[in-house]
């Protein structure tokens, strides 16, 4: 089937949910790294993980090779998504399975809410998905009158805590053993209170508290990681059994997978279950991956939904430059990498998705226009560090920087009148479209040297440039340009005027 | 307009630039290098690292290694197609001896309850194939296998593999299996990492990983 799209085009339709800061990062960002606490704990973490994921990344002779590979296959799946989702589709409801499809956050809440009464349950168990946190689904459960357990350790952590994660691997990556060990002492009403603070103790508690749930558990919810087009078949990626626990004992399974988790083929899982593990928690392989087609007769649960989840996928496919940033497979490695996550922590994002991926992610779901996320692009230092370390190969420096240009004409839409810095743009634009414009305003140099005065230094400019100067000197401009020199130096025995020859020069 | 409709066209939209689909450079490794012994003996270090438990026994001692690990056990449940002697040593060892473990077959005729499971102390099953390089037991839910949830519930999983079911990476796997079919992928026993990244084996799924290797 061809793409071609004969249709009227649409506006990007953005999404809503978690996806937005709840105040610009750099204020945020402030007030996180006067937590000492955290920078510490989070230093550690992030060290770790790196130095573990390196090791295991470089036991591989062929690493780079399923790189290309895995950056290959996302790029031919966002290709060709509308035949892809029609044939997963296809495969899944074949085998049971019945698929829902969300416009955004709002909708698929509606969806799952839908879906839960229908069993009459009131209590639901949930196993860690980012799409849920996205569209802020236990929230709106709690509103609902349905309560979600979140069932993974460092999902259960925060939630007792009634924090917010803050990596999207380890969500209480901010959160030392003491702290944790005092989360559960003040909220498990079933914990020993003689409880240590050693992890095995806590893993245990954590064990202790949710069997029950487990075992009595009728409605699960998911996320997944891959869904497979030619087979219909889905994936869960796990480390402490939680996962198998939802997505086998209950007897309705709801999993909420955005639009863009999709592989061509079931042989395409070769590739990324290689790239995942090592790259996310720098292990050979994690130690458990549940697969599971529609339904299962006798095996599992049997009445088994899948939503399908756009909220701002659409909008972030429509660009062009930006598309990539839908490749990503939730490793987090660019956050563990990252210079500036390693600083402040994955809440001064605000949104669901943090550090460099979320700083791309964020407002290409949302809108660049979106007040609080259009700072998350500057939220780097554009190291590279992310791109070198991204699984799939997503350049997220030079997203950022077409993200930042986005935001400037946004803003520049948004005031009309055109700013000093338009202004100067502007003039540097006629000033380097033509040898000619260029020569005209070097003859102006001397000038430079009269404003700055004796001491060849230039301390204050007016306008724009003023705020240039209230924290720098600039050096006086030299008596001549570069080119004036050049043509001095060269000048060609023809009379050719130097302004005239410029042209060439412009590599 | 449905919502289905709605999101496929605004995909169609937002690909107007009909973007090229690139060809997949498949230039991995694709089939093992390695020959069986180095296979295993990858398998077992992957494992051991994973803090699982391995035993390789030959073949035909895999009756006394079944007795020897379930001394003590008061109860397992077992799929039921286990291969047949397999089954016959764990009914005879139930059988023998006041001491050994009651065995309940797990059966489409006969599916044991939650209840029924988290009651027994382990579980004994067969395995689809195994990946040496990543330390990989796959289950594919077929009748020595059993269905999902029985080696889940309970606390301690025994693992029976044949050394030609033992392949090097990943894709050799992903080529024996099939999709369809529902899939445990198991690398070692529950653990969790989520504390200060400290790693600590044994949360929900069993705590305690047997594998054993029949050459
Ligand atoms: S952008 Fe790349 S490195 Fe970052 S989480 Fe996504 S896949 Fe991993």
């Amino acid at each position: 089937m061809s793409n071609t799209f004969l249709g009227m085009p649409t506006l990007p339709v953005f999404g809503s949910g978690n996806l937005n800061a709840t105040e610009p990062f750099p204020k945020a960002a402030h007030r996180e790294l006067g937590n000492a606490q955290l920078r510490a704990n989070l230093g550690h973490a992030t060290h770790t993980i790196r130095d573990k994921r390196l090791k295991v990344v470089a036991e591989l002779p062929d690493w780079e090779e399923m790189r290309d590979a895995g950056s290959a296959i996302k790029n031919a799946t966002m290709a060709k998504l509308p035949a892809l989702l029609e044939q997963f589709e296809a495969n899944f409801t074949a085998r049971g399975g019945i698929i829902h499809w969300a416009r955004d956050a709002q909708e698929a809440n509606e969806i799952v809410t839908g879906l839960i009464r229908a069993t009459g349950e009131t209590e639901v168990v949930k196993v860690k998905s980012m799409a849920t946190q996205e569209i802020g689904l236990n929230e709106y459960l709690q509103e609902q009158g349905i309560a979600a357990f979140e069932t993974d350790l460092a999902e259960l952590i925060v939630q007792l805590d009634h924090d917010k994660p803050s990596h999207i691997l380890v969500p209480a990556i901010h959160k030392n053993r003491d702290q944790i060990r005092e989360i559960f002492l003040r909220e498990m009403e079933d914990v020993d209170p003689g409880l240590s603070n050693e992890p095995a103790r806590l893993a245990e508690a954590a064990r202790r508290h949710l069997r029950r749930k487990f075992l009595t558990a009728k409605v699960a919810i998911s996320g997944a990681n891959f869904g497979l087009a030619d087979t219909g078949t889905l994936t869960v990626v796990e480390s402490e059994g939680n996962g198998r626990m939802c997505l086998t004992l209950p007897e309705t399974l709801i999993t909420v997978m955005g639009i863009e988790k999709l592989l061509p083929l079931w042989t395409d899982l070769e590739v990324f279950m290689q790239l995942l593990p090592r790259s996310s928690t720098g292990e050979r392989m994690n130690p458990y991956t549940s697969l599971w087609t529609g339904v299962t007769p006798g095996d599992g649960p049997q009445s088994v939904h899948l939503v399908m989840l756009d909220n701002g996928r659409t909008a972030a496919l429509a660009d062009e430059m930006g598309r990539t940033a839908l490749n990503c497979i939730r490793c987090s490695a660019c956050m563990n990498v990252c210079p500036v996550y390693e600083r402040t922590g994955g809440h001064a994002y605000g949104s669901t998705y943090p550090g460099p991926i979320g700083a791309i992610l964020s407002p290409l779901m949302t809108g660049i226009k979106s007040e609080e996320n259009n700072s998350l692009p500057y939220a780097s230092s554009l190291c590279g560090a992310c791109f070198d370390a991204c699984p799939v190969k997503i350049n997220i420096p030079e997203i950022l920087v077409h993200l930042r240009g986005e935001d400037v004409d946004s803003q520049r839409a948004r005031v009309k009148v055109p700013t000093q810095m338009d202004l100067m743009m502007k003039g540097a634009e006629w000033a380097f479209s033509d040898g000619g414009h260029l020569n005209l305003l070097e003859k102006g140099l001397p000038l430079g040297k009269l404003v700055a005065g004796r001491d060849k230094v230039i301390k204050k400019l007016p306008g724009l440039a003023g705020k240039w100067t209230q924290s720098r000197d600039i050096p006086a401009p030299p008596g001549q340009s570069f080119r004036q020199w050049w043509a001095k130096e060269h000048r060609a025995p023809s009379g050719v005027e130097a302004g005239e020859s410029a042209e060439g020069d412009q590599a | 307009m449905s919502a289905r409709e709605d999101i496929l066209n605004r995909i169609a939209s937002a690909l107007r630039d009909s973007p090229a689909t690139p060809e997949i450079p498949r230039n991995y490794r694709r089939a093992t290098t390695m020959t069986a012994e180095q296979r295993l003996e990858q398998l077992v270090d992957r494992l051991r690292d994973y803090k699982a438990n391995v035993f390789v026994v030959p073949a035909a001692g895999a009756p006394a290694k079944l007795a020897e690990l379930l001394a003590g056990t008061a109860s397992i449940v077992v799929p039921h197609r286990l291969p047949e002697d397999w089954l016959s040593t764990l009914l005879s060892v139930g059988k023998d001896d006041a001491g050994s473990p009651a065995v309940e077959v797990d059966s489409p005729e006969r599916r044991l309850t939650v209840a029924e499971l988290d009651a027994v102390d382990a579980v004994v099953t067969a395995a689809a194939v195994a990946v040496s390089e990543t330390g990989t037991i796959m289950l594919d839910g077929s009748p020595s296998q059993g269905r999902r949830i029985i080696s889940l519930v309970p606390d301690r999983h025994i693992c029976l593999l044949r050394t030609a079911d033992i392949v090097e990476v990943l894709p050799e796997a992903i080529a024996r299996l099939d999709a369809t079919s529902p899939q445990t992928w198991i690398s070692g026993p529950s653990a969790t990492s989520d504390i200060e990244l400290e790693r600590v084996e044994g949360v929900h799924g069993p705590r305690t990983l047997d594998v054993v290797i029949l050459t």
